[in-house]
């Protein structure tokens, strides 16, 4: 049984078929990328999974319950958590503060005990410390706990958004590009991280542009173009496919 | 409460200790009166502030909750039910201590509900009307709920202008004191004005640290990060629409409390407090402090307030309140009140005082 199965799931904006029936399943434990040409429609398949915006038509399971049509933070209480592109932490708090975020369903003090402070609430913040702080480690940004967000390089922002979805103690982490804006060494550093992480059990969809990333971590590849789903497979299958090869390099006799 | 917090909670409460003492120092016992309502008004600016601050919500509307707060009570202490007096209903809440019987001003009997009946009208009420407002506005966004709150503050200023048992454009007067305690009653009267600031301080104190447990809790951090971007809060688990209804709410609450307070101080309430122009006045006030600094909205909802009761900015005075949210929206998006800028004047004053010991010294040498 797949952890997650995409059936026939499209979305269009107008007369652009973002996503175009495409269909798929994630195995449970592993690390399975999306990945195709810029405007391919990747993100957008993300968007959908995690329920940030509406479906066109086509269905989304998530351990044979569908997930289309419930709202992101019902989705991610699931278990399905994601990150962005586009970092979106809050600037103005900690780094700590923005890990502490992702503790926020796994824990469940509401406005009045918050309100009055109450003695019950102090056990839950200081165990929601306490893992946010271990899974800052996990990023190796405990040191700069207290730092404020903002004034962090972009690198480290990203390692701090990874904390954040990593709290949440998710079963299927969705990664949107995690090596954008990373230099070789911190893209190295990812891939160990991500490999790690697959240890743990977590079951990871990753889109990406670099390849040599997605060749060296991922289990199954998904390919998409113009929307559309090209090629499904391993790494070194996907690699010697000539429609990817095509999409990729422009033709042969181009 | 951190440290910090609970340091600065501590020199509040010192300072509201102390204030009473300074004014009859300075023989300005008077400002009392005003120090007063303009504590109540900041009570409303700092629920305000929870919203607009921590949540990043916009509300235009927050002197129609206020406006709540004031009628409920006014209408409902100032109702005279003494004609039915003798059927079973009337008689059970009497009993019940809802119902309160006294002598108008003409040594009439009235009867009427008692205010802390009308204290809980007055939080259930406001509680009741945000939740059927906040439902459908909130889910607008920037200026389009900035008019839909202002456009639900304009509806209810003409309610309360228009309808007779609000008083209309006359308001309602003689609203009777509130007796909390068998020293303590919320009026007007010069001899009760010292324990009125205390009790408004004592108020003001219980807000605020309600409000700072609540920045600092888990509901807090997720209203924070509401504020950074909806969509990763979303993504996060955090139910976006319910907790900008909740601190709407809340904010509602505030606001309702400030105004049922005020109504007894003053012993009544007009319709201007409905008005648009005191809902900007909040709004001025939250951002002059730095929009999610609930201290800096706290000293300009004071100072501001108290500035402009006593006539400082005479008739010119929402001018200056309107004046002021625009050049604070263009000179300083962060509000006045900054730890970078109050940091850098601790360092120049350092700078300053060794200047002057080593000046010291040498002429000393």
């Amino acid at each position: 049984m797949p952890l997650i199965e995409v059936k026939n799931l499209s979305r269009y904006f107008g007369g652009l078929h973002a996503v175009d029936n495409v269909s798929f399943n994630v195995e449970k434990g592993i690390i399975k990328a999306i990945i195709g040409p810029n405007g391919a429609g990747k993100t957008t398949l993300f968007n959908l999974i995690s329920g940030t915006i509406n479906v066109t038509s086509g269905k989304v399971f998530y351990k044979d319950h569908i997930i289309t049509g419930l709202k992101p933070y019902q989705i991610a209480k699931k278990g399905i958590v994601r990150t962005f592109q586009n970092l979106k932490l809050n600037q103005h708090m900690s780094v700590l503060e923005n890990v502490m975020i992702g503790r926020h369903i796994r824990s469940k003090a509401g406005f009045i005990s918050g309100m009055l402070n109450l003695p019950n609430t102090w056990n839950e913040e200081k165990k929601i410390r306490e893992y946010s702080m271990k899974m800052l480690d996990v990023v190796s940004m405990a040191d700069k706990k207290d730092i404020t967000v903002a004034n962090l390089p972009f690198g480290q922002q990203r390692a701090v958004e990874l904390a954040r979805a990593l709290a949440c103690e998710p079963e299927v982490l969705l990664l949107d590009e995690p090596a954008s804006g990373l230099n070789i060494y911190e893209t190295k550093e990812l891939s160990e991280l991500i490999k790690k992480l697959k240890t743990w059990g977590l079951t990871i969809l990753i889109v990406e542009h670099d390849m040599s990333l997605v060749m060296d971590i991922s289990d199954d590849v998904v390919v998409l173009n113009y929307g559309e789903k090209i090629a499904e497979g391993q790494p070194d299958k996907i690699q010697k496919n000539k429609k990817v090869i095509k999409i990729y390099l422009g033709d042969d006799d181009a | 409460m951190n440290k910090e917090n609970l340091k600065a909670v501590s020199v509040l409460f010192t300072i509201i200790l102390l204030t009473p003492l300074i004014t009859s120092l300075l023989d300005v016992n008077f400002y009392l009166t005003q120090l007063t309502m303009s504590i109540y008004y900041a009570i409303v600016s700092i629920g305000l502030c929870m919203l607009m601050g921590y949540a990043g919500q916009i509300s235009m509307g927050q002197a129609a909750f206020f406006s709540i707060g004031g009628y409920t009570t006014a209408v409902l202490t100032t109702i005279n039910l003494i004609e039915y007096k003798g059927s079973f209903l009337i008689n059970l809440l009497m009993k019940l201590r809802v119902l309160v019987l006294d002598k108008n001003v003409y040594d009439n009997d009235v009867l009427f509900f008692s205010p802390w009946v009308t204290f809980f009208f007055a939080i259930v009420f406001a509680l009741i009307i945000s939740f059927v407002i906040g439902i459908p506005v909130l889910k607008l966004k920037g200026h389009y709920l900035a008019m839909a709150t202002m456009g639900f503050g304009i509806i209810i200023y003409k309610i309360v202008k228009g309808t007779k048992i609000l008083g209309q454009a006359d308001g309602i007067s003689a609203v009777p004191l509130f007796k909390i305690l068998p020293f303590l009653s919320i009026d007007g009267d010069i001899s009760n004005r010292i324990e009125n600031f205390y009790f408004a301080g004592f108020i003001l104190l219980l807000g605020l640290i309600i409000l700072i447990n609540l920045i600092n809790s888990r509901v807090g951090r997720a209203l924070r990060s509401l504020h950074g971007s909806e969509e990763a809060s979303n993504s996060m688990g955090i139910n976006t629409s319910k907790y900008k209804l909740y601190v709407f709410m809340l904010g509602a609450v505030f606001a309702s409390i400030g105004g049922f307070f005020l109504t007894h101080y003053n012993g009544g309430i007009g319709p201007s407090e409905a008005g648009v122009m005191k809902s900007v006045r909040y709004v001025a006030i939250v951002a002059v402090g730095g929009m999610a600094n609930i201290w800096g909205t706290l000293i300009f909802g004071i100072l501001l307030n108290f500035l402009s009761l006593r006539g400082v900015f005479g008739s010119l005075d929402d001018a200056v309140f309107g004046a002021i949210l625009i050049l604070v929206m263009i000179f300083a998006p962060d509000g006045l009140i900054k730890k970078r800028f109050l940091d850098a004047l601790i360092v120049k004053c350092k700078i300053i005082i060794k200047k002057i010991q080593l000046k010291l010294n040498k002429e000393g040498n």
